[in-house]
């Protein structure tokens, strides 16, 4: 494992530059924004990857919140499960295809909606116990930290081509900041609640602050946004060469993300494993008059 | 439309974001690798299950 991480490290550097050779000498020039359109290549991959850790973050809480009792996690399975298979069905009926919105494959949100049980048994699997909890911190850091970047990268672009650098009011930008305000909160929690109960607060926050994940997704199908339409899976359209690499620099940022991530679960648990031997220093050394300060320092 | 500058300042945006985040992470990793020292040096030893107490 130690030698493990520096080689994915080399490797994933590469990947980046690679994206970034793609993004800046292979992507042809846009006819309509010029070289400016190419903020895509880190605007977009950020929000995806954003939208992809505060999903695991989601889905790690509602596991945390569920492994109380044995009757609670088998409910929870059940529930996902029938969730997956009923939203994947209901997704190939014409009733329920009315809701999806125009230009959404309906095998799209059906793929979607089958990574929710997988995902869930999947997370459950790898990370037992309190690894969730763990888990649950660090795809939300580092989600903050991909969500800014969208933030930031965002009215950079807006600015040479709409003109502005903000639309007050506008849903999809509007949503956005919310969802990182969410996370952000969620993170002061963790960071200042000296509460035994923060981890099942927090845990309980993160499932409502993943419910803006898909507001902010939907929003430019079901609310006039200056924001352009998706040009994947929605009704947007781009030449095969941008797409590819758009795609070969979001595989890049998940690299770059799952070694973040990586990073900072180790730090997570590190973290807790020193507050712990400091308890028990408190405790052995209250006899003795004795103990050390309580390490904070991770957080 | 000359907007390279925009370009240039988002990329650099993005990695100077990045970059701050990854000095924390080093900087927070050093200072409990140094927690870590003290609470060995106080009869601590690693073992599978973390930190344990020296009998």
């Amino acid at each position: 494992m130690k030698r493990l991480f520096p080689i994915l490290s080399v490797l994933t550097a590469i990947f980046l530059a690679y994206a970034f050779y793609q993004a800046w000498w292979v992507a042809p020039t846009d006819a309509q924004q010029g070289d400016v359109y190419r903020i895509i290549y880190y605007h977009v991959p950020s929000a995806w990857t954003a939208f992809l850790l505060f999903f695991i973050n989601f889905i790690a809480s509602i596991q945390y919140l569920a492994s109380g009792k044995a009757s609670t996690r088998t409910a929870a399975k059940w529930i996902v499960t029938v969730i997956g298979v009923a939203g994947v069905i209901a997704c190939f009926l014409p009733p329920a295809q009315r809701l999806i919105p125009a230009g959404m494959r309906p095998s799209a949100v059906a793929t979607t909606v089958l990574l929710i049980p997988i995902f869930y048994f999947v997370i459950g699997w790898l990370f037992p116990g309190d690894r969730l909890d763990v888990l649950a911190v660090t795809t939300a850091e580092v989600g903050v930290v991909f969500c800014t970047i969208v933030l930031v990268t965002g009215p950079i672009w807006a600015r040479p081509v709409w003109g502005i650098w903000w639309a007050p009011g506008d849903i999809r930008l509007t949503s956005t900041l919310v969802l990182w305000l969410i996370y952000v909160s969620y993170l002061v929690l963790r960071r200042f609640s000296n509460s035994a109960q923060t981890e099942l607060l927090a845990a309980a926050l993160a499932v409502f602050g993943a419910l803006d994940v898909p507001l902010v997704y939907f929003s430019i199908w079901f609310f006039r946004t200056q924001h352009p339409q998706p040009v994947i899976g929605g009704g947007g359209s781009m030449d095969p060469r941008m797409l590819d690499t758009l795609l070969i620099s979001w595989m890049a940022f998940l690299c770059f993300a799952f070694l973040v991530c990586w990073s900072r679960f180790r730090l997570e648990l590190l973290h807790r494993e020193i507050e712990e031997a400091h308890a028990m220093e408190s405790l052995g050394g209250a006899a003795a008059g004795a103990s050390l300060p309580l390490s904070r320092s991770a957080r | 439309m000359n907007a390279v500058k925009f370009l240039i300042a988002a990329y650099v945006a993005t990695w100077v974001i990045h970059g701050v985040y990854l000095g924390s992470l080093v900087r927070r990793f050093g200072r409990l690798r140094r927690e870590e020292r003290e609470v060995k040096a106080s009869g601590f030893r690693r073992s599978a299950s973390g930190l344990q107490r020296e009998d």
